[in-house]
């Protein structure tokens, strides 16, 4: 895209008409997603009456899956800090801000391996995905947010990518589009996990 | 509402290259044309499906010469099979909702208009846009490979209710692969449109024109930003339901299919599962699906409308208010397809309130359009007569409504051909004449050049007369118990009722050959119509103020600014009895 | 040609009314002690629809016919009223309809749905399965037996799964093809679905109610008039959908008792 450039990256805070559609545009798609993650859990609820499923006891690891998630909305805002730091001083870059981002995605991969772990700990207990309601919406729960989890790293890898060079061409826009989406899966994970320790 | 603040720099740059200006094209316009294109070819397949059902029903012994070849085991000798006539239906009730309804009208001149209507130069994320239609097309694809596979496309109707759509083959032909071929086109299908849908809402947010505020924009622009909301909410939710439904015909699992059933003398290995889930979630997003097809098309129709009327509606602010109200109403309706489904009998009395309620707003919706035509100076051609004739159709599918709205009354109708009769009215009909309606309207401003008028009188008028044959026989039909989604009829009280269903198959026919005539006039008139102007309407909305075709950047990198709403009609302006939203002068 | 459609209009107006107002299409009789109330409602919201209906394609007609075609110069004009009394009348007439149809009607469902069978009320069970319906009565000891799913053998007419050899209960069941019952005794009918989705139809008894796979759903009637009619299948259920029906063979008491003992003895 032609727009983004350095220029724009200090521009006043009224932004221009394509960078304001980025921040509704992740605030629609967030909308949309809550939507579905919805829909799941009243097909839980509707579900629920029918059938006995033992309690799914939660292996420890996804404690630490969820700390890792959380941390790295942390990083991903002392990220924020160190570019727009960069973006104000006369060489526009922003090592510190690289090296948080980079951070971010290895807690992100952390916790994608550690779901992973997840996994084999309730196959290894003889759940898998059809074993019974419990253990289904267990997988399509942890399964789908890890799906949408990928889009954030990946944006996250891009920006990373983008990061390696100038801050000539950083679209804060974008920064800003992938931070907000971060953070919901940080929420969305909380809130999944609510429903799994309490219902599943 | 502030102004918006002009967009910044070009969205993207101009286009080169066969496959970058046609194929994978960045621009809207082009999109908006690829989707209305995808929306012309699954109507016509659609069409051909409804015709061999109607041929079935009625001669349901004669060969249909060289449907063999389609399928050996579903027609022989070219016969249809109960059990094809069930994929034709089904695969006809699909292609007509999803490819037809949500297509056109929606993401097709949605997709080209808006933008321009709203001053902008592109969608909000063109990438994505160019995306969500090759999504869409891939859908089209998977669900079309259906035919073509050994067992057939499936039998369970577009509403793929469980679990006759979730445990497989053992309940009959097309639901092995069949069935999740149709499932996986849905899923993907609601990929793109929600892609699509985030797009129309981000552009419609952030992307107006100085002075282009959100009153200013015109009733059609306001009927897809409404659509898109609803859309975006409604896909999410039948996304997931195909992704269990999924899980259950391939993984294992039981989300709809509950213990011991026996199908095929085989005992299915499934346990726990909620066939009512399906029906929740489907049809969740089921009734809000029927508003995203209509409101595009009520749109479309009240903007041909006050142009030709040369006159303003009696309220634009009530009209889009009440497009709001039926939006925020449709998420509260969804049991009223589900009142005799099993579901708690009270639950169907406290939806059957907010189902009569949202007549309200479509009855305020009419009166409007009725009341505005007093005192018009209405001008006819075949695109004023689409939008006339949409309104008769919008209110005889709409009175049916009051009938099913009710469940006492749904005991005796439901399933029967008054429903079919019902949403064939309002959908197979009102919103298909919207889309016609737009067609005419808009065909010179998309390819420079006029349509044929003489033809598309000609169009209308067999369409016009048709469908009331066609469709208004069926709620009679449905009066004495005549049951849907039959194969044959071999009731006896049905014997006399067949002289009915003759009378429907032919004008099916005859009506269905006229759209070749509407088909021949989009072809002939793309190459040899007359060349249009920039304005052949005299209509005040942004898209007529720029070149017909528009250039790619639609105002050739000016940006526009608005004075007045789109309904400056009926007022001395210097062009005529009309003053266009960019022109500075005053009424 | 704003003249011709609103010439055409009306004739498609009225022609769609008059098979109405003609009762070319009645429904078949009502033997139900119900179905009463649903007729009424029916009729009562036929006649609201056809007044909305004509009004609006008749008003619409007369505008196109009036206003289409004008003199060229013509000022155009508006509504005296405006949108406020379009806005206004459709809160009337469509609130006194909401109102009427939507509080009266829940007298016709609360019938079928909101009042219990009564204690004494004959109880038959029926199986809708891809298909046919079967029916099961209780048997002199009045109890249906559990069903084994897995001993379904529909070659040796075991439609239920029933298992006689370890449930007394199923001794005495006696399972049918044909639901016959006595005239005017209440039927407490229990739904059981095999494989799929069905439903239970019955025109004349004014009752329609699907059977779902894992729930035990069930309808009660009365039948007021003996003769034989057609139960048939609306939930598509699969390619033998349109040919899945049974009979509902309405009897006198006496002759209800006597076809009882016959198929009993048929088990």
């Amino acid at each position: 895209m032609a727009s983004g450039s350095y220029a724009q990256a200090v521009a006043p805070a009224h932004l221009a008409g394509p960078d304001r559609a980025s921040r509704s545009g992740i605030w629609v798609g967030i909308f949309a997603i809550t939507m579905s993650f919805a829909a799941f859990t009243s097909a839980l609820y509707v579900k629920q009456g029918s059938g006995e499923a033992a309690h799914i006891v939660l292996p420890p690891v996804i404690y630490a899956n969820t700390l890792a998630l959380l941390l790295s909305s942390l990083t991903l805002e002392k990220a924020r800090r160190g570019i727009a730091r960069g973006l104000g001083s006369e060489v526009p870059k922003s090592a510190a801000g690289m090296g948080w981002m980079v951070f971010t995605l290895i807690l992100g991969l952390a916790f994608v391996a550690g779901q992973y772990l997840v996994w084999r700990s309730l196959a290894a207990q003889g759940l898998y995905l059809a074993t019974n309601s419990n253990s289904s919406f267990f997988y399509v729960f942890t399964a789908m947010h890890v799906l949408h989890l990928f889009g954030g790293i990946a944006a996250l890898a891009y920006l990373i990518g983008r990061l390696a060079g100038s801050l000539r061409t950083f679209r804060q826009s974008l920064f800003d589009a992938t931070a907000i989406y971060w953070h919901f899966m940080g929420v969305l994970w909380l809130y999944l996990l609510l429903v799994i320790s309490t219902r599943l | 509402m502030e102004e918006a603040v002009v967009p910044a720099a070009h969205v993207h740059a101009p286009p080169e290259g066969f496959i970058r200006k046609n194929v994978f094209s960045l621009d809207h316009k082009v999109i908006g044309k690829q989707y209305y294109g995808l929306g012309l070819a699954a109507v016509f397949i659609g069409m051909g499906l409804s015709w061999l059902m109607r041929f079935h029903l009625v001669w349901p012994t004669t060969k249909v010469p060289g449907l063999e070849l389609l399928s050996s085991t579903g027609a022989p000798g070219g016969v249809i099979t109960p059990e094809y006539y069930l994929s034709l239906l089904t695969m006809h009730g699909t292609l007509m909702v999803f490819f037809v309804l949500t297509n056109a009208p929606f993401a097709g001149f949605g997709n080209y208009f808006l933008p321009i209507q709203i001053g902008a130069e592109d969608m909000a994320f063109p990438r994505f846009n160019m995306m969500s239609f090759w999504i869409t097309f891939c859908a089209f694809l998977v669900l079309i490979l259906a035919f073509f596979i050994p067992d057939g496309p499936p039998i369970s109707g577009w509403t793929a209710y469980a679990p006759l759509s979730a445990v497989g083959k053992d309940a009959g032909p097309g639901l092995a692969w069949g069935q999740s071929l149709w499932a996986m086109s849905i899923a993907i299908f609601c990929v793109g449109q929600l892609f699509g849908s985030l797009n129309f809402i981000a552009t419609t947010l952030d992307l107006r024109a100085k002075g282009m505020t959100f009153m200013r924009m015109p009733i059609c622009t306001w009927a897809w930003f409404i659509t898109s909301a609803i859309g975006l909410l409604a896909f999410a939710v039948l996304l997931p339901a195909c992704l269990l439904l999924l899980l259950d015909r391939m993984a294992g699992t039981s989300f709809f299919i509950p213990a011991g059933l026996v199908i095929s003398d085989r005992l299915q290995n499934h346990a726990g599962g909620s066939p009512l889930l399906w029906q929740h979630l489907f049809w969740f997003f089921g009734h809000p699906e029927v508003y995203i097809a209509i409101l595009p098309a009520i749109g479309i129709v009240s903007h041909v409308l006050i142009t030709n009327m040369r006159k303003p509606m009696l309220s634009a602010k009530v009209l889009i208010y009440s497009m709001m109200s039926i939006g925020f109403l449709s998420w509260m309706v969804w049991g009223h397809h589900m009142f005799v489904s099993g579901m708690n009998p009270t639950s169907s009395l406290l939806f059957s309130f907010p189902t009569l309620t949202i007549t309200i707003p479509a009855t305020i919706i009419t009166l409007i359009w009725l009341g505005s035509l007093y005192g018009a100076n209405i001008q006819i051609n075949a695109a004023s007569l689409f939008a006339l004739g949409f309104v008769s159709m919008f209110v005889s599918g709409g009175v049916s409504g009051f009938f099913l709205a009710q469940p006492s009354i749904d005991i005796y109708l439901h399933a029967t051909y008054f429903v079919v009769g019902h949403f064939h009215m309002v959908m197979g009909v009102a919103a298909i004449f919207g889309i016609f309606s737009g067609t005419y309207f808009w065909f010179p401003k998309m390819s420079g050049r006029m349509m044929n008028e003489t033809l598309g009188k000609l169009h209308f008028w067999i369409t016009f007369i048709g469908t009331y044959c066609i469709f208004m026989p069926f709620h009679y039909l449905g009066l004495v118990g005549n049951v849907r989604r039959y194969s044959s009829f071999v009731d006896d009280f049905m014997a006399p009722l067949m002289p009915v269903h003759k009378f429907i198959s032919i004008a099916a026919f005859v009506t269905g050959a006229a759209q070749f005539i509407f088909l021949y006039n989009l072809i002939h008139s793309r190459f040899r119509g007359k060349q249009a102007s920039e304005n052949p309407w005299n209509a005040t909305s942004l898209e007529w103020s720029i070149p017909s075709p528009p250039p790619w950047d639609n105002f050739g990198g000016k940006h526009p600014v608005i004075y007045h709403d789109p309904y400056q009609y009926g007022v001395k302006g210097s062009k005529g009895d009309f003053v266009m939203q960019d022109s500075p002068e005053q009424v | 040609m704003g003249k011709l459609f609103a010439i055409i209009l009306t004739l498609i107006a009225l022609a769609s009314a008059y098979p109405i107002l003609t009762h070319m299409y009645v429904q078949p009789v009502d033997i139900s002690t119900h179905g009463h109330a649903i007729d009424e409602q029916l009729s009562d919201t036929m006649a609201e629809a056809g007044f909305a209906f004509l009004g609006a394609q008749l008003l619409l007609a007369f505008f196109v016919w009036k206003y289409s075609s004008r003199k060229s110069g013509v000022k155009v004009k508006h509504l005296p009223g405006g949108a406020k009394l379009m806005v206004a009348t459709a809160f009337i007439f469509v609130g006194t309809e909401v109102l009427a149809l939507g509080v009266l009607g829940q007298k016709a469902w609360a019938e079928v749905y909101f009042t219990a069978p009564k204690p004494d009320a004959l109880q038959v069970q029926a199986q809708a399965g891809q298909f046919a319906f079967y029916f099961r009565y209780p048997g002199a000891d009045g109890k249906f037996a559990p069903l084994h799913p897995d001993k379904i053998d529909e070659g040796n007419g075991n439609y239920f799964g029933l298992d006689p050899a370890n449930d007394v209960e199923a001794r005495d069941d006696i399972v049918t093809a044909e639901l016959a019952i006595p005239v005017n005794r209440e039927i407490h009918l229990l739904m059981h679905a095999k494989d799929v989705g069905h439903s239970f139809y019955v025109r004349e008894l004014r009752i329609q109610q699907d059977f779902v796979p894992g729930l035990d759903l069930s309808v009660h009637f009365t039948a007021t008039k003996t003769g034989k009619y057609e139960i048939v299948c609306t939930q598509l259920c699969g390619l033998g959908h349109y040919n899945m029906k049974a009979y509902l063979n309405v009897l006198s008491q006496e002759d209800f008792d006597k076809w009882l003992k016959e198929k009993a003895s048929e088990q």
